[in-house]
């Protein structure tokens, strides 16, 4: 068990003490922050607190009951499902144009990946209010930009617009993470052997088939790696709806974290919002340590 | 019309990846920019149809007026919190992730644990946090929300530090301590300045992540520390929008973050990628 990378030369006995002493207090904190409350929001969610009822006498399963008859829940997680499946792929094929436009030296290339960079580290909140400006109707440029375009006036309700508000939603999004995207495939693009590309040249090799057969074997473990953060990303997207839309119009734009938000913490439905929770992460943890076992993140 | 030389293919080919190259960059930009240049921008100038693309002179009356209604506290409030709570997470964290690297404590279990932590729904596990915060009084303090972004950060700081401990090599350690180092002497005088860059790089976007969060604070803030991303969400309202305020507080709260980001550069990838990709 305690195999260390030392070999035998100090004694085992002290080594152990000294090896779980310094995972302790890490452990402690996630054990405190991380599982505690997961039990905690385990035994509310059987029972039925609500804002006017604080009995806290255990009631079952019947909060969990009531998970398949709601339906802003399932439209909830249905609207999440639906940013990530648009966002996602987007950011991925954009992302890698742009790898592929950066990836051959050019004079003044690290300038340009800084700047492309920006997006990417804002806050969300920051990337939501600023797109909220630009989508102003009358003081946003990009209604004045479309008019110019269209030759009349055109108004656009970007965040009031039921046909407009996922893609007001889904331009921003795709803004700010296209270039996490870009900066992860430039990477592994640049590791590609380049010896296999250059004997594939000689053999006349066609691009389509160099990219099928060469570069997508080579650089599936970090598309592998930027889909899985970013999807995990998608499916908690909370900030810049808030910013946006704030779920708007009605509930057409709100996502499971916002009606999570909605029910906690403005009907104070504790006990179901609790049921909810339990449910995603229960969800999610299953499906995160699926994923990264078949990964194997670790290298 | 005379077919053009390899040179000249080559020379056309660069200037095309230029104008490309520019194009992207300033689309990329526009919105950015945008926001900038509303924060100089006097409020006749904001409120102009149709829209202004230059302000017509730079005038930090926008800035002057967050310093003078006290706004900037929310500034400051988010340095303490991220400041001191990336701090402790490093400390812990790196204690957590040599054991981990050097005696593969808990074995790939409890690292595969740990990282799954981070992938948690930060909505799902803050509804229960927030009750237990509320039961203990520790909803809008400092110390509530340090310990949030301190766990929070946790299984980042460890994955990174034990990606970036596993690099050094080992017999640097091996040597220090047949020379008569004790174990706290080898971490102290061998493995942190062996790995001062990968602790910097970890700790920036530890500081980063603190700084740039918006659910944790709206959460469990109500007054007293009210953070940048927080105090940003004030200014907006259904009808009307403190323009100038969310500008103006928006590039105060991301000029720092883009500066540390900028020197960290060459660490970027790796720490985005959950050291995934080494860049």
């Amino acid at each position: 068990m305690s195999t260390d990378t030392y070999g035998h030369r100090l004694s085992v006995f002290s080594d152990r003490n000294f090896k779980y002493l310094m995972v302790a207090p890490g452990i402690l904190i996630l054990l405190l922050v991380g599982i505690f409350p997961l039990i905690y929001s385990l035994v509310v969610s059987f029972q039925n607190i609500t804002m006017t009822d604080v009995d806290t006498s255990f009631q079952g399963l019947l909060n969990y009951k009531q998970l398949f008859r709601d339906a802003r829940l399932w439209q909830a997680l249905g609207h999440t499902a639906l940013i990530t499946a648009i966002a996602l792929p987007l950011e991925l094929v954009l992302g890698f144009l742009l790898a592929q436009l950066f990836l051959e030296r050019m004079p003044g290339r690290q300038i340009f990946v800084a700047l492309l960079v920006l997006p990417t580290v804002l806050s969300p909140i920051v990337a939501g209010a600023t797109w909220r400006l630009m989508f102003d109707v009358r003081f946003g440029p990009i209604g004045q930009i479309v008019s110019y375009f269209a030759g009349e006036p055109v108004t656009l309700l970007w965040t009031v617009n039921p046909s407009l508000v996922y893609p007001a939603i889904i331009i921003c999004e795709v803004w700010q993470w296209t270039p996490f995207m870009f900066l992860l495939l430039l990477a592994a693009l640049s590791n590609v052997d380049q010896s296999q590309l250059e004997a594939a040249e000689l053999d006349g090799a066609s691009y389509w088939r160099v990219l099928r057969q060469i570069i997508m074997p080579a650089i599936k473990p970090v598309v592998a790696i930027a889909v899985l953060i970013r999807g995990l990303d998608l499916f908690r997207i909370f900030d810049i709806i808030w910013a946006l839309t704030e779920g708007g119009p009605g509930s057409m734009t709100e996502t499971i974290s916002l009606y999570t938000y909605v029910i906690g913490f403005t009907q104070f439905d504790t006990s179901y919002t609790a049921a909810v929770a339990f449910l995603v992460v229960a969800l999610l943890s299953v499906i995160v340590t699926l994923v990264l076992r078949r990964m194997e993140l670790v290298k | 019309m005379t077919a053009l030389t390899r040179r000249q293919r080559r020379a056309l080919t660069l200037a095309m990846r230029y104008l490309i190259a520019v194009a992207v960059t300033l689309l990329f930009l526009f919105p950015v920019y945008w926001l900038f240049m509303i924060s100089f921008k006097t409020p006749e100038e904001i409120f102009h149809v149709p829209p202004l693309w230059l302000p017509g002179q730079i005038q930090f009356n926008n800035y002057w007026v967050l310093f003078k209604d006290g706004d900037v506290v929310a500034i400051l409030n988010s340095l303490i919190v991220a400041g001191t709570s990336s701090v402790i997470a490093m400390v812990l964290g790196t204690f957590c992730a040599y054991s981990l690297a050097r005696f593969n404590t808990g074995g790939e279990n409890l690292a595969m644990w740990i990282i799954s932590q981070r992938m948690i729904p930060p909505m799902a596990v803050v509804f229960p946090i927030f009750l237990i915060y509320v039961h203990f009084g520790m909803v809008d303090t400092f110390s509530g929300l340090i310990l949030l972004y301190t766990a929070f950060n946790l299984p980042y700081v460890i994955w990174m530090m034990r990606g970036y401990i596993a690099d050094i090599p080992l017999e640097l350690e091996e040597s220090a301590l047949v020379d008569g180092c004790t174990r706290w002497q080898v971490i102290w005088k061998v493995v942190f300045p062996m790995a001062r860059s990968g602790l910097m790089a970890t700790a920036v976007f530890t500081f980063v992540f603190a700084w740039n969060d918006f659910l944790f604070a709206l959460i469990l803030t109500r007054t007293e520390v009210i953070t940048f991303p927080v105090q940003l969400t004030h200014y907006m309202g259904g009808q009307s929008n403190f323009w100038a305020k969310i500008a103006a507080m928006s590039v105060l709260g991301t000029l720092p973050i883009f500066v540390a980001v900028t020197i960290m550069q060459r660490y970027l990838v790796r720490g985005i990628s959950l050291g995934a990709v080494k860049g």
